[in-house]
This record gives C-alpha cells, sequence and structure tokens, in this order.
C-alpha cells in the first residue's frame, strides 16, 4: 500500500514532502551506513497493522516520523546565506519550540565549529582576564531555564498592508526553549568587573562576527552563556557551542556562536544597534537599545492558511508573550474585538516564555475575525495596530507587537486582515 | 594562621608573582579553570571599534585609493556607485528620514564612521570577510563616506582622522521611550 493511500492527508503535500525527502537521502544514508537503520523516509511499505510486523532496530538518534514533514518556512531572504527561516508555528504544540523548528536569523551563514577548538574570552576592564573552553564552562555552576526569543523585526511585513499569508509568514520568528548554561553574572563576578565598567560587548564567531553592547545592569541579571538547548547540545543554527541568553530581550543580542566578551564603559555603537534593530519614528529619530520584546500574542489555530472544514467545535489555540516578565491574561475575540473573552492559559505559565492559550470555539459557519490580546505582569496591554502607528508611524520596522487579525471566511478559508 | 605560616605563603606567593606563573590570578578564582588570554590572543580577537576609535589599528586610506578597491570588492552586489537597493543600499537618502519613505544609507541613517569601518573590517566583502587589510578597509570607507558627501576625495583617513568624521545623522538617535502606549506609555519608565 502506498503512503497516499494509507494517509490521504499525505497526498496533497505529496510533491513538498517528495522534495524535502530527497534532502533527506543524503543525511539519511550517512545514518545508516553508520547504524544499520533503515533510512528514514525511504519509500516502504507500510504495513496495514503495525502489530503483526517485526519492527525495524533500534537506533541511536531519534528521527521524527517520516509522516511528519513540517520545516522552517523561508521567511526574508536576501542570499541563501543572509535572512531567516521561520518557525511553523502553526504546527508546534506546547510551549517549546523542538530545536530543528526553531526560528533562525543568519546575516553570515551557518559557522561551522569544533566545540574542541571554541573558546571564550572574557576581558577588557577586568582584573581577571580569561580565556574558557567549552569544556570548562560547562564544569560550572548551571541553571536551566525556558525563555523565549523573539527577533526584533518579527511581524515587520505586516506594518502597512497584510502582507504574510501565514503566521509562520507574520509571527515565525519566534522560539521558546529550554536554555541550559552559566549565568554570565557568575563569569563577570570571577573575572573581577573593575569600577566604571558600564556595558559588555559580545561578539560571536560568524562571518559577521556579530557584536552587541549590553548594559552591565542586564549583563549582571539574568544573562545566561548558554551551551544546551531543550536538553542536548544548542543546534549549530541557534548558536553551537555557545551562545548569549537575554531573556525577555530581541534575538540579535543573544549572541550566537559567542566568542567573546568584552568589559567596557560605554556601548562601541556596533553595526547592529546603530543601523539594525533601530526604530525610526516619524519626526525622523530613531530609537536605539529598545532590546526588550514587549507583550505579543497570536492565534495559530485557525490561522492564515488554514481551513475549517465545517461549521462547529473548534479549540482556538496561540501563543502569548512579554519580554517583561509573566503573561497574566490572554483574552480572545471572535467578533473583530467588538467583545472579548478570557482563553485558558495553560500551566505552566513561566515569565520569559511562551504561554500557550486555548479557548472553546463553535463557529457558526459565517465570516469571523479572530483576534487575542494579552497583559503581562506589569499591566501593559497589547496594542492594536492603529494605537502603534499613532506613535511610530509606519516606517519603524521592528517591535510590532499589535493585535493580529485572522479572518474566518464564510468557506472555512482563514486570511490575514486589516481591521 | 599561625604568623610563620603566613609569612610562608606570602614568601610562595612573591616567588610565583615575580617568576610570572601566578596561576589562580588569570583563572576564576572560585572554580580554578581557565587561563589568562595571550596579547596576541586579545589582539586577534579585539577587533571592537568605539565610535572615539580605540583599537583602531596603523594604516590609511583615500577614497581615490578606495575606488579600485570598492569597484573590485564590493560593487557586484552593492553597484559602482554603492546605490544598488538590492543588498544593503550604502549611498544617497538624506534629508529623508522624517519622510514617508525613509531611505536609510551610511550617509542618510549611519551614526558613526568607525562603525562602518569595524563593519567592513569584520563582515565584509560578503563572500570573503576578514579579508580586506587595515589599508583597504580604510580606502574603501574612504571611499563610502566620499560618494556620500561627508569627506573629500583625497581627504585621508587614518587612526586619527575617522573617529573625527561627523556623520549627518550623528545626532538622529533617541533613547527607547517604551511602552509609548496604553496607560503605562504616561507611566514612569521601569
Amino acid at each position: 500500500m502506498s503512503d497516499a493511500a494509507s494517509n490521504p492527508e499525505s497526498s496533497q503535500q505529496d510533491s513538498s514532502r517528495r522534495r524535502f525527502l530527497q534532502g533527506g537521502v543524503v543525511l539519511g544514508a550517512a545514518l545508516a551506513a553508520g547504524a544499520g537503520c533503515p533510512i528514514a523516509g525511504q519509500a516502504q511499505a507500510v504495513p496495514d497493522d503495525p502489530s503483526k510486523v517485526l519492527g525495524s532496530p533500534l537506533r541511536p538518534y531519534g528521527e521524527r516520523s517520516r509522516f511528519e514533514q513540517t520545516v522552517r518556512d523561508k521567511n526574508l531572504h536576501m542570499t541563501d546565506e543572509m535572512g531567516s527561516n521561520s518557525t511553523p508555528l502553526d504546527e508546534t504544540l506546547g510551549i517549546i519550540t523542538p530545536s530543528a523548528l526553531h526560528y533562525v536569523v543568519h546575516r553570515g551563514g551557518l559557522p561551522d565549529i569544533d566545540l574542541r577548538k571554541h573558546r571564550l574570552l572574557i576581558h577588557g576592564m577586568v582584573d581577571r582576564p580569561v580565556v574558557l573552553t567549552v569544556e570548562e564552562i560547562k564544569r560550572l555552576p548551571s541553571t536551566s531555564r525556558i525563555l523565549f526569543l523573539e527577533c526584533a523585526g518579527n511581524t515587520q511585513t505586516e506594518w502597512r498592508a497584510p502582507t504574510g499569508k501565514t503566521v509562520r509568514d507574520t509571527h515565525g520568528v519566534t522560539g521558546c526553549s529550554e536554555w541550559t548554561g552559566v549565568p554570565l553574572s557568575l563569569l563577570l563576578r570571577e573575572a573581577g568587573v573593575q569600577q566604571g565598567a558600564a556595558w559588555i560587548v559580545a561578539e560571536g564567531a560568524d562571518a559577521t562576527g556579530n557584536e552587541r553592547s549590553i548594559p552591565m545592569a542586564k549583563a549582571m541579571d539574568n544573562v545566561l552563556v548558554a551551551y544546551g538547548q531543550n536538553g542536548e547540545a544548542i543546534r549549530p543554527e541557534n548558536g553551537y557551542p555557545l551562545r548569549l541568553i537575554v531573556p525577555g530581550c530581541e534575538g540579535n543580542a543573544n549572541v550566537k556562536w559567542l566568542r567573546r566578551i568584552t568589559v567596557v564603559d560605554r556601548p562601541y555603537m556596533t553595526r547592529m544597534e546603530t543601523t539594525e534593530h533601530t526604530a525610526l519614528v516619524p519626526d525622523g529619530k530613531a530609537r536605539q537599545f529598545n532590546f526588550v520584546m514587549e507583550a505579543k500574542s497570536v492565534i495559530t489555530f485557525p490561522s492564515g492558511g488554514q481551513r475549517l472544514a465545517t461549521p462547529g467545535f473548534y479549540e482556538i489555540r496561540g501563543l502569548a508573550w512579554s519580554g517583561r516578565g509573566l503573561i497574566r491574561r490572554v483574552e480572545v475575540s471572535t467578533d473583530s474585538g467588538k467583545t472579548w473573552r478570557d482563553a485558558r492559559l495553560q500551566e505552566p505559565v513561566l515569565p520569559l516564555a511562551h504561554a500557550r492559550f486555548r479557548l472553546d470555539w463553535r463557529w457558526d459557519g459565517r465570516e469571523a475575525i479572530l483576534q487575542s490580546r494579552c497583559t503581562d505582569e506589569t499591566g501593559y496591554v497589547q496594542p492594536t495596530l492603529a494605537e502603534l502607528v499613532r506613535v511610530r508611524g509606519l516606517n519603524s520596522i521592528y517591535y510590532n507587537n499589535a493585535i493580529q487579525n485572522w479572518k474566518v471566511a464564510a468557506d472555512g478559508s482563514v486570511h490575514n486582515v486589516h481591521v | 594562621m599561625s604568623t610563620c605560616r603566613l609569612w610562608w605563603s606570602a614568601g610562595i606567593g612573591v616567588l610565583i608573582a615575580i617568576a610570572g606563573v601566578w596561576p589562580a590570578a588569570a583563572q576564576l578564582p572560585t572554580y580554578g579553570v581557565g587561563r589568562p588570554p595571550s596579547a596576541e590572543e586579545i589582539k586577534t580577537w579585539d577587533l571592537t571599534i568605539p565610535p572615539d576609535g580605540q583599537g583602531l589599528p596603523s594604516g590609511s586610506g583615500t577614497a581615490v585609493l578606495g575606488t579600485a578597491v570598492f569597484e573590485e570588492r564590493c560593487a557586484s552586489c552593492h553597484g559602482e556607485t554603492g546605490e544598488d537597493p538590492k543588498y544593503s543600499r550604502l549611498v544617497g537618502g538624506q534629508g529623508t528620514l522624517a519622510t514617508d519613505k525613509p531611505v536609510r544609507t551610511i550617509g542618510s541613517f549611519w551614526q558613526y564612521a568607525t562603525t562602518l569601518w569595524s563593519y567592513i573590517r569584520r563582515a565584509q566583502p560578503f563572500d570573503e570577510p576578514g579579508s580586506l587589510t587595515p589599508d583597504q578597509v580604510y580606502a574603501v570607507t574612504a571611499y563610502l563616506l566620499h560618494l556620500n558627501g561627508i569627506i573629500g576625495e583625497q581627504d585621508v583617513m587614518d587612526a586619527k582622522t575617522l573617529p573625527l568624521v561627523k556623520m549627518p545623522n550623528r545626532d538622529g538617535f533617541v533613547p527607547d521611550p517604551r511602552p509609548d502606549v496604553g496607560p503605562a506609555s504616561s507611566q514612569p519608565k521601569r
């Protein structure tokens, strides 16, 4: 029996799946050569009753089912090495983003880094400049925290018009992982920060040498030098073998492939904190050193590009997060903001992490505009796009945390709209 | 601790310090890991240049010298005159920031010339990052500043002159005022 016959849904996606599988054959073959296991995704018969056939041998590193094909979407690409791939938020479940699906933004491609050769240098205004290997860093007192990351440019296409077709396009440059690492404050205290030091400059080992200035107060607060993501080493695309995790702050400041921390007395005005991540407002001035990603939520189901087959029961699902702490409340409207109902917040709700919200909904088959609006522990309420535009105009690119609108048409199709 | 042992310890400390092999001094003192960096390591890795130019290496260049470097190494992506919008547009746009269609370039938006120097050195050309010599980086920087009408064609850019360049949008940046919407926008900032 063919895959398509056993799984009718797969036939629609067959061509994209085939493309994906072709890409996976090389890796699959390599794994198979080492492990003697069947090639993941290779065309093979599927038994009608899997309990009547001996299963395949144990394998050393887990792969998802060959019937699962979700991948990161190309988001904004300038070249193959410069751009972003978004998290498929419409298909991820719960609050943890699988590492392999976690969004990626690269400006100089993916660096190939040997764990054994990688070093972290801490120097500048410190009493004891130090070079540490990754193994040495792993020996130090560590902690794990579930934290969201979001690119400052997430939702940047939506200022003027509803542009993205899907929630991956509009909101996919965010993810949430359990990050494990050593508090940066521990490293800085050990190195002996000198009087007058007020900032650090963190630098990555990629082809752009991404560097960011971060205020010392933040550096000493809750920043991690992370080596773990979701229970294993950080994935290369997410910063292997070391990255900075700056909770609640724009993704770019969470410097990946971290190799150097220079303790200084002033911001160094690097490219990524001057020409980028600065938000132009109508008077021609640009806001600088913005860092915090303000409270934001989005409905991931139903969302753009999906289709409700028939009227009836659906669970509206979505994610909410705030760079200022806990999400306290998420409200959902199914009538374009006329009335709101509190969504259920799924426990655990963690500060500076994605929170999963859910709301039961019975679709009556008529056009509906779905919105979600979150409130964080500071009392900040997620704004409408009009509120943001009134203050910031249309050219600030970054930090668009406006309420998203999805229109469910009478035929069940779901579309990105402005209201 | 007895006085005798104290002196003994101090004596060892002095000896190690004199020998220049005080192992704990540069390590993380509580955990005893890490080693001190060599001056060469710091020099290799510390490529960060602040606005005052601290750390700029010797070398120099002018827009005239930078023309050839730009044509050979940069123009294929950015266009002969840096105005190709396909990637980052490098030239023009002055006076547009407060309009409906702001054009952010080196001339219209960039805050410090040192940022330009530092980014070219570390990240350009895109396919061969870090391959330009300091002289070439000074020259390309001078060329781009000249294309934007900020310096003259013969002006020499070096460790002394580059930090003195005043970019047109130097004063175009303000601190983050958020939250800027809702009730919290009128409250004192956290």
